[in-house]
């Protein structure tokens, strides 16, 4: 467990440090969890406890976003003066996204002549 | 004994106050989430802002003091991003059978995000920060802030509309994939993941380990795609 959550701030602390050296874009933890995947494609395999630290994490990974969302305290003015445009843009925006991606991801896969592995 | 409001003053200069509120309210809403079958609508995220919003507007209390408490929360975001190569490695074969697919569905997914979201309030007349604000709010947080700010947005704000687009894909996105009929679960993670980032990919990743491996590579490469692509697009229209 310990050395599992070390490793995965080590791999963000070195994300972070190749950002800011290489000006990338990309924030740390993305960079980190590349390096992460890159190294477990050379050990070939996932070490129990951190498939364990992992999943403990993950599963509790939409409380993370919660204080980050409480922050709507801070732009309440903002918010309700354009109210109309945030609202409407987020929902349809939103759902065009997962429109497009959805039938565009059966549609390429139908092209390609493979289906199914992805069946319920 | 102590006076009551003596003890109000000594806990909210406290981080423990909001870090054990944070973690209250978030349960209610997971128990919320969990007593009605996982139904979308009820996303424990939004449940437990809204709990946490009354609650600091009851209490009079700043949202920089609550962050104090809730920092450490929000800190843990980092390490559960660089955990979700885990359920990308487990599902690597699945992910390079259909990589071609996967790669096309998700650049047009993340351009019609961008680019929806901010043709429509900018039509419907928001001003130009607004606008500039909206546009990357399908990428997750940390980087949406950045990209915000590259185009002349608030980043604040920006951190605030990603967590409501996140809600939002997490509760509608589930209704509209059933209404379309698609039940292959690469396809309704990766969706997931494109419009609702890691709010997206908690739902996916609790429903099918398939949908939350492509959900998270999705969440990823979408912030890299927008990250790279909308301010060369943006130069590009303004």
């Amino acid at each position: 467990m310990l050395e599992s959550l070390t490793l995965l701030l080590a791999c963000q602390l070195v994300g972070e440090v190749l950002v800011a050296y290489f000006a990338i874009p990309v924030p740390g933890p993305v960079v980190g969890m590349v390096l992460l995947f890159i190294g477990l494609c050379i050990r070939r395999g996932v070490p129990a406890p951190l498939q364990q630290t992992a999943s403990g994490l993950l599963s509790h990974l939409s409380l993370l976003f919660v204080p980050a969302g409480t922050g709507v305290l801070l732009h309440v003015a903002l918010i309700r003066e354009a109210l109309i445009p945030i609202g409407v843009s987020l929902v349809v925006s939103t759902l065009v996204a997962v429109a497009v991606t959805a039938l565009a991801m059966v549609g390429f896969e139908r092209l390609s002549g493979r289906k199914g592995s992805g069946g319920p | 004994m102590n006076d009551l409001g003596d003890i109000w003053v000594y806990l909210s200069s406290s981080p423990l106050l909001h870090l054990t509120t944070t973690l209250v309210a978030y349960l209610i809403g997971a128990r919320l989430y969990r007593r009605f079958n996982l139904n979308p609508l009820l996303n424990p995220v939004l449940i437990a802002v809204v709990i946490l919003v009354s609650v600091l507007l009851v209490t009079d209390t700043d949202y920089a003091t609550y962050f104090e408490g809730a920092q450490f929360v929000h800190f843990l975001l980092g390490p559960a991003t660089v955990a979700l190569a885990i359920p990308l490695y487990n599902q690597i074969d699945r992910v390079r059978r259909s990589a071609v697919a996967l790669l096309s569905a998700l650049v047009l997914g993340s351009l019609s995000a961008a680019a929806s979201a901010a043709a429509i309030a900018w039509g419907l007349g928001a001003g130009p920060e607004v606008v500039a604000s909206i546009a990357p709010k399908s990428v997750t947080t940390p980087i949406a802030m950045g990209i915000s700010e590259k185009l002349g947005g608030l980043p604040s704000l920006t951190a605030v509309l990603v967590i409501l687009t996140g809600v939002l894909g997490a509760t509608l996105g589930p209704l509209l994939l059933n209404l379309l009929r698609i039940r292959d679960w690469r396809a309704r993670g990766l969706a997931i993941g494109v419009a609702g980032h890691g709010i997206g990919t908690a739902r996916a990743m609790q429903v099918s380990e398939i949908a939350g491996a492509f959900a998270g590579l999705a969440m990823g490469l979408n912030a890299l795609a927008t990250a790279i692509l909308l301010p060369l697009i943006w130069a590009w229209v303004f």
